[in-house]
């Protein structure tokens, strides 16, 4: 199965006709995935057409939610507006809003973090490559992808795979395809240090998803949001779980890329958080190349089939 | 990015939080144009860096301390000599210290209390939070650490702002009355204010200081901005110091490229900033020693790859390179063309290992092992640090 998206769910494009936001609309139409709508404002009443596709656009999410059914959003805007697209999809009831765009200042998504508070909408993002839920087509067409991610590394199975980074969640993606394995979900909760749902959040939904069978948690160094879903891993999460953090050689108090990548203090580092991973019984993956061999090790133990 | 102290306290100043009387000065000629606006007496001459640890450093020619407190207007021209166009060393510049360029002259201040007060995003809630504390002029990790009692939180809620009774509270807790706890109301709320307005991620005072007579003064400030906020604040963005920043980092930052200078020998391109940490994490478990951080982003184009090229080269430590690029949407060959244009054009005669996954990755190879150059291909990313580690010992 899958958590957050399936192959059915109705996405429409914020930013569809930007130049970032349609070439992935292309993409994601080519990978099978269910774009309904498009909203740019101002540019209601026109088509955007890709192939046999021919995808209404909306001057307002509300138009679009009317007109379309849409349950999903991809938000492609750039950051000084981005805050306020993200807002627009909460306010129409969206169940999921996905933010790709890097660079929104925290203090907007301060705000949009206590404005969401009471939605039923998930965000996920910003500064993040999306949702990939696989198809059962070639190159695991068929499926749902909101974002950027690369379809054709994904293929359908059970392994579900959350992480802040985008191109190295590809290579764990690839080394579980490559094994002949395949995954449920994969979510890219994005770099910034506000963050809509968290590496706990995605855990929980694995968790609760018969069809995942393994769960690769992907970190970083700054914040201690995986300290905080490896507690609760070990108290809860009987399925077989590998991690890894990036950053053990990075220093202290420099950005490394993503905003929220900043080491504060001695908790928020990689080798604390690896030992806590540890602790927790997580596999941890000592290199980025080890990451789908330390989920097949912590499946082993627990005697647990990802096929 | 960083600011100053003197440019935080201007700044600070702004918003109405107390800080005692300074002038900047950016250049011997401005020294006594600076000081003729101090009463003669005492003056504290301050090296600007943007690092800390100013107080307990050396300059590189002996001198001691980059904090002076002169008797006289005269000494304190002296001190300013002394320390400008030359290079401090603090326990957070690093051995090689920093050159200063700019002095900062201020009145000195009868410290009754030193105190701590920060504001920065609590990231557990995605809120702002205001840390004080009763210990002030110390490491607040230290204190963090030793004694967390004396440690006090407030966390504010972004939809309604800073509340008065949560300033009040602040003060309380510092245990101070009077005249003192009025200024200190009033300085916290213009702190947050400051923070808010300014989007910065971090506003720091250490120390916070009592006065005689009822002052609170902030007597340092380090304040740190929102670099994704920077395009709503041109006179912030004004503020920015390029002799602060290594050039190889604001060379990249031309070409979109993110790169941060590290101390070792072997220098990466990567495409994506956690593939990127975690390239150099690998390059360390093989033995090996990054050079740098460089993520070319989700672009990476030819022109990007060959500007990444050169600005690597430009470190005199760099003695391999290593590239990895995980091509989702990018073509793996387009990657190909652009390293070995830019190993061609620069004469590259250092080892390089080109590791590329992804879209495309057969042709990219192809063109690699085409291009006559000495380039070495690798499949894993731990293939590619092992070569890659191998070659520079040799």
């Amino acid at each position: 199965m899958s958590i957050l998206v399936t192959s059915k769910t109705q996405v429409l494009v914020q930013g569809i006709t930007g130049e970032f936001g349609a070439r992935h609309t292309r993409l994601s139409l080519d990978y099978g995935t269910k774009i309904v709508a498009g909203v740019t404002p101002g540019k209601g009443g026109q088509f955007f057409e890709h192939k046999k596709h021919r995808v209404p656009i909306f001057n307002t999410v509300a138009d679009a939610v009317a007109a379309t059914g849409a349950t999903a959003s991809a938000v492609f805007v750039p950051p000084a507006f981005a805050a306020d697209a993200i807002l627009e999809g909460v306010a129409n009831k969206l169940e999921l809003v996905v933010a790709i765009t890097e660079g929104i200042p925290v203090r907007d998504m301060i705000r949009v973090k206590r404005a969401m508070a009471g939605s039923a909408t998930r965000l996920i993002g910003p500064n993040c490559p999306g949702i990939v839920t696989p198809g059962k087509g070639k190159n695991s067409r068929g499926g749902c992808r909101i974002g950027i991610s690369p379809g054709y590394i994904h293929k359908k199975g059970s392994v579900g795979i959350v992480s802040r980074s985008g191109t190295l969640t590809y290579e764990a993606v690839w080394q579980v395809t490559c094994k002949g394995l395949g995954q449920s979900t994969c979510v890219g909760i994005g770099g910034d240090p506000v963050p809509g749902l968290s590496h706990l959040d995605i855990i929980k939904l694995f968790a609760a998803d018969r069809n995942t069978k393994g769960i690769i948690l992907i970190g970083e160094i700054g914040g201690t949001a995986e300290v905080e879903a490896a507690r609760w891993i070990k108290e809860h999460c009987a399925k077989p779980v590998a991690g890894f953090i990036a950053g053990a050689t990075a220093p202290k108090g420099r950005r490394m890329g993503h905003a929220g990548a900043v080491i504060g203090g001695k908790e928020d580092t990689a080798a604390a958080k690896i030992a806590i991973f540890k602790e927790c019984g997580i596999e941890v993956a000592a290199t980025p190349s080890d990451m789908a061999d330390a989920l097949l090790r912590a499946a082993q133990a627990k005697g647990v089939s990802l096929e | 990015m960083n600011i100053h102290e003197y440019q935080a306290k201007a700044l600070l100043e702004k918003f109405g939080v107390a800080v005692p009387k300074g002038v900047a000065a950016r250049s011997p000629a401005e020294f006594e144009p600076a000081l003729a606006q101090f009463p003669e007496g005492p003056v504290v001459v301050k090296a600007q860096l943007h690092a800390g640890g100013r107080g307990k450093g050396t300059f590189t020619d002996g001198f001691k301390g980059g904090v002076k407190i002169a008797q006289t207007k005269a000494e304190a021209l002296e001190y300013a000599k002394r320390m400008f166009g030359n290079t401090l060393v603090t326990v957070q510049t690093g051995p090689a210290g920093r050159k200063v360029q700019t002095i900062y002259f201020t009145v000195p201040c009868q410290i009754e209390k030193e105190y701590y007060l920060a504001i920065l995003l609590d990231r557990v809630t995605s809120r702002p939070v205001l840390v004080a504390s009763t210990e002030g002029g110390v490491e607040i990790e230290a204190v963090a650490a030793n004694t967390p009692e004396k440690i006090f939180k407030i966390h504010v809620d972004p939809a309604v702002g800073l509340q008065a009774y949560q300033a009040r509270q602040l003060a309380f807790q510092l245990g101070l009355t009077g005249d003192y706890f009025k200024n200190a109301v009033k300085l916290i709320n213009a702190l947050y204010r400051a923070w808010w307005e300014s989007d910065a991620t971090m506003v720091e005072i250490n120390p916070l200081i009592a006065t005689a007579g009822g002052g609170i003064l902030a007597l340092d400030a380090k304040v740190a901005l929102d670099d994704n906020a920077l395009f709503r604040h041109p006179d912030l963005e004004a503020l920015r110091d390029l002799n602060e920043e290594d050039p190889k980092e604001t060379e990249a930052a031309k070409y979109s490229l993110n790169y941060i200078a590290l101390d070792g020998n072997i220098a990466c391109l990567v495409n994506g900033a956690g593939l990127a940490m975690s390239t150099m994490d690998i390059i360390k478990h093989y033995g090996g020693n990054p050079a740098n951080f460089l993520d070319v982003g989700g672009g990476a184009s030819k022109e990007q790859v060959q500007a990444a090229f050169k600005i690597i080269l430009t470190d005199p430590q760099v003695k391999g390179i290593l590239v990895n690029i995980f091509g989702g949407i990018m073509d793996c060959n387009t990657i190909a063309q652009g390293v070995a244009a830019a190993a061609r054009e620069t004469g590259l005669s250092l080892p390089l290992v080109v590791r590329l996954e992804g879209n495309n990755v057969a042709a990219g190879k192809q063109t690699l092992a085409e291009s006559g150059l000495k380039i070495e291909s690798a499949d894993s990313m731990a293939d590619a640090a092992q070569k890659i580690v191998k070659l520079v010992a040799a």
